[in-house]
């Protein structure tokens, strides 16, 4: 779908326009379902046409003012490796199968970009013009982008020490404002990649599909991955066979973490009142304890009395009964003793009787003995 | 006691563990040289599919997770009144200070830029992106970790009234660390939501957040539990009557805590693990490992705890830390780099460098060294004389 320049640059009016209006805003932990800016720019990829002949590599590598590879790009041999981007490589191309069938990788520019909302500075940004767009002065080189994105493509510096960035397909942003396709739209010998509307693109690649369905492989791969991409492609066979992950889905990436994000406010809301209540149940149970404390210690207190008076009670009862018993006790004895002596004063008295010879001395004893 | 360390040190300073650290400072001076100079890519191993190493996922996920034991600790004894888990505050506060800012110096040497570390909080905020969560609610927690420490410092420097005033704010403070260490303990296992293509579904779930965050709990009680035998062993002169008496209520109660976390803990591993439908991955080789680290250093270490809280047992349940410490370790270095990028070719995958192993032990071995200089300083294993009875 080759597109009249006047017809190109109104397109980019309007997207601009229509979408100045809508601003960035932060849809991750929304319930909204955001399904791309209206108007926004993607390229499909018919990888059925693509000859490997890295020309758009070369493309992009001199747009973007990359270092030279070691390898001129006419070089194919290349191709026998799988690669991936790289700082010096904002696209590959790489070859599958016998007979070869090629596949370009670059950023996706997803609708809901992964990298974009794992950055937490927002260097990446979601750009209505359907570009993701990096911002180097502002990014802190965390790199959570890269592990966000479930394409694989960001890549960064890490051999330069001062100012290492993060790399990646721009989508030609500052071209396509100038009224120019990418680079490697433009460059393309085949019309590999064709650069338009994304919806306009979308039926398209429909059309195409079901034009020639022997030719093409019955899915649009981009059109819903991770909540759709910028860029769409199409395949004569299954895209695992030329390297690309058909068990993405179709959940976007903020909406995989808009569930953990939502928990925040709720957090900050509910955990200090609970706390609050918990250290003041703490607090009232430590109270009562003591309270309780307090009173089994006095009640423990004038337990311990009360006994002691009952014991003391019992023990002057006990020794005024032993007294008395003593007592009795004492007049008992007494008494036997009195009648054991009048018993014997009798058997003496008797004795004397029958032994009238010698009477005096034996009750003269006798009765010392009572005294 | 705090008298008796300075003829201790002068007649000491060539021992064996002053000899073993600076070595290790030294070397590892060498290695920030080298990074700040030729930068990350001449010390580690992280390439483009690869971005996040032992950096991460030991010095930031182990790092965070096992310094939970300052708000774990806090807020048993000043929230849920376990006043007998006093003494234990203190030396909790310290290491969770001291690990959430040695967190935050490992991050200089691992983002690309660290001096624009500032940035997402005060110059362009990410809202969207878990990390700006975990970001400003670490920066946050350490301040909040800051002003806990304090009062150590201001009675070893006697400063009466601003200690007065720190202490005073205890309760809004420890509450204050519990909101902040909910939200970023359970952020960090959150982070990895974003990449259900990337990490091995055993690990993960929709309940990696809450994971992060009920691991957490149990990691700081067994590093409270562990450091706590480490410092009896070599810091025992430096505990006072109190510390010693409360120690073994504080090991057998955190040990019986720690076994009832991880039986539940596992219990909604297993609950994920149905949820998501992931049996058939068990009996993959992927799945013998996910067992190793669930049973052979979660539920094996909950049982050890159980039996030591049970008999009275000290020895199984400091046994049980250092293991539930190592079952931590394992849970986050799984989920940060052994199985992220599981389905990588094995050429294409990540194994640290030495440098990178290097500068993580030279990190541990500064947080030791500085805990060393502030516990034989500052009143922490110890009541300061002059506030004994306050609290």
């Amino acid at each position: 779908m080759a597109i009249s320049r006047r017809k190109f640059l109104g397109c980019i009016t309007a997207a601009l326009g229509t979408t100045t209006g809508a601003g960035a805003l932060a849809h991750a932990a929304s319930n909204k379902d955001f399904t791309g800016y209206p108007d926004s720019f993607g390229v499909l990829h018919d990888s059925t046409k693509c000859i490997g002949c890295r020309k758009c590599e070369q493309a992009c590598n001199e747009v973007n003012s990359l270092a030279k590879p070691g390898k001129p790009f006419d070089d194919l041999t290349v191709l026998d490796q799988k690669r991936r981007t790289g700082e010096a490589s904002y696209t590959i191309v790489n070859k599958f199968g016998n007979p070869p069938v090629f596949a370009k990788t670059q950023c996706n520019h997803c609708q809901e970009p992964a990298c974009a909302s794992a950055c937490f500075v927002k260097a990446l940004k979601k750009d209505p013009s359907g570009a993701v767009t990096y911002d180097e002065s502002l990014c802190v080189g965390c790199r959570y982008c890269m592990v966000a994105c479930p394409f694989n493509i960001p890549a960064y510096t890490y051999n330069d020490p001062l100012t290492p960035k993060v790399t990646k397909c721009t989508m030609c942003l500052p071209r396509i404002k100038e009224g120019k396709l990418p680079g490697c739209v433009e460059i393309c010998p085949r019309e590999a990649l064709i650069f338009g509307k994304r919806d306009k693109l979308v039926t398209l690649a429909w059309e195409k599909i079901d034009r020639n369905p022997d030719h093409y492989f019955k899915h649009l791969y981009g059109e819903h991955e991770m909540g759709g991409t910028s860029w769409l492609y199409l395949s004569q066979v299954p895209f695992t066979k030329i390297g690309m992950r058909e068990d993405l889905g179709v959940t976007s990436a903020p909406k995989l973490t808009s569930g953990a994000l939502g928990a925040v406010p709720i957090i900050v809301g509910l955990w200090p009142v609970l706390l609050t209540g918990v250290y003041a149940i703490s607090k009232r149970k430590e109270k009562i304890a003591e309270e309780e404390q307090e009173s089994a210690v006095q009640n423990a207190k004038d337990l311990a009395s009360q006994e002691m008076k009952d014991q003391l009670l019992k023990l002057s009862k006990k020794m005024t009964k032993e007294k008395e018993t003593a007592i009795a006790n004492g007049v008992k004895k007494a008494l036997v003793e009195v009648e054991e002596a009048a018993k014997k004063a009798e058997q003496a008295a008797a004795d004397a009787a029958e032994d009238a010879t010698n009477p005096e001395t034996t009750s003269d004893d006798s009765e010392k003995e009572e005294e | 006691m705090v008298a008796q360390d300075q003829p201790m040190e002068k007649s000491s300073i060539l021992t064996p563990f002053n000899v073993i650290t600076s070595i290790i400072l030294f070397v590892g001076v060498i290695l920030m040289f080298l990074r700040f100079t030729r930068g990350i890519g001449a010390v580690t191993n992280l390439d483009n599919n690869n971005p996040w190493g032992l950096w991460i996922g030991f010095d930031l996920l182990c790092g965070v997770a096992l310094a939970a034991g300052g708000y774990v600790t806090s807020s048993a004894c000043y929230v849920f009144g376990l006043k007998r888990f006093h003494s234990a505050v203190r030396p909790a506060i310290l290491t969770a200070f001291l690990g959430y800012a040695l967190v935050v110096f490992a991050l200089n040497f691992d983002v690309g830029r660290p001096w624009k570390l500032p940035y997402p909080i005060f110059v362009s905020q990410g809202t969207s992106s878990l990390l700006f969560e975990v970001g400003l609610c670490v920066f946050l927690y350490l301040t909040v970790l800051f002003v806990e420490a304090t009062p150590a410092a201001f009675e070893w420097l006697g400063f009466k009234k601003l200690r007065t005033w720190v202490v005073r704010l205890t309760l809004v403070l420890t509450i204050f660390g519990v909101v902040l260490s909910t939200l970023h303990q359970s952020s960090l296992g959150a982070l990895f939501m974003i990449v259900p293509s990337k990490l091995h579904p055993l690990w993960y779930s929709g309940y990696l957040h809450v994971y992060f965050f009920i691991s957490s709990i149990f990691a700081g009680m067994s590093m409270v539990i562990f450091e706590g035998s480490m410092a009896h062993r070599w810091l025992h002169d430096k505990m006072d009557a109190t510390h010693l008496a409360q120690s073994d209520g504080v090991v057998l109660g955190f040990g019986k805590a720690a076994s009832f976390m991880m039986m539940g803990y596992v219990g909604i591993k297993i609950i994920g693990i149905a949820v998501d439908n992931n049996w058939h991955y068990l009996s993959t080789g992927w799945g013998a490992w996910f067992l190793l680290e669930l049973i052979g250093f979660v539920l094996f270490p909950a049982i050890l705890y159980g039996m030591g809280a049970r008999e009275k047992n000290l020895t199984f349940i400091r046994i049980a830390s250092l293991w539930t410490v190592l079952g931590i370790i394992l849970n986050r270095l799984n989920i940060s780099v052994i199985a992220f990028n599981w389905q990588l070719p094995s050429d294409l995958r990540y194994v640290p460098s030495f440098m990178e192993v290097g500068t993580t032990i030279f990190i541990i071995t500064l947080g030791v060294v500085v805990y060393k200089f502030i516990v034989t300083r500052m009143p922490i294993l110890y009541e300061h004389p002059d506030y004994k009875e306050e609290h």
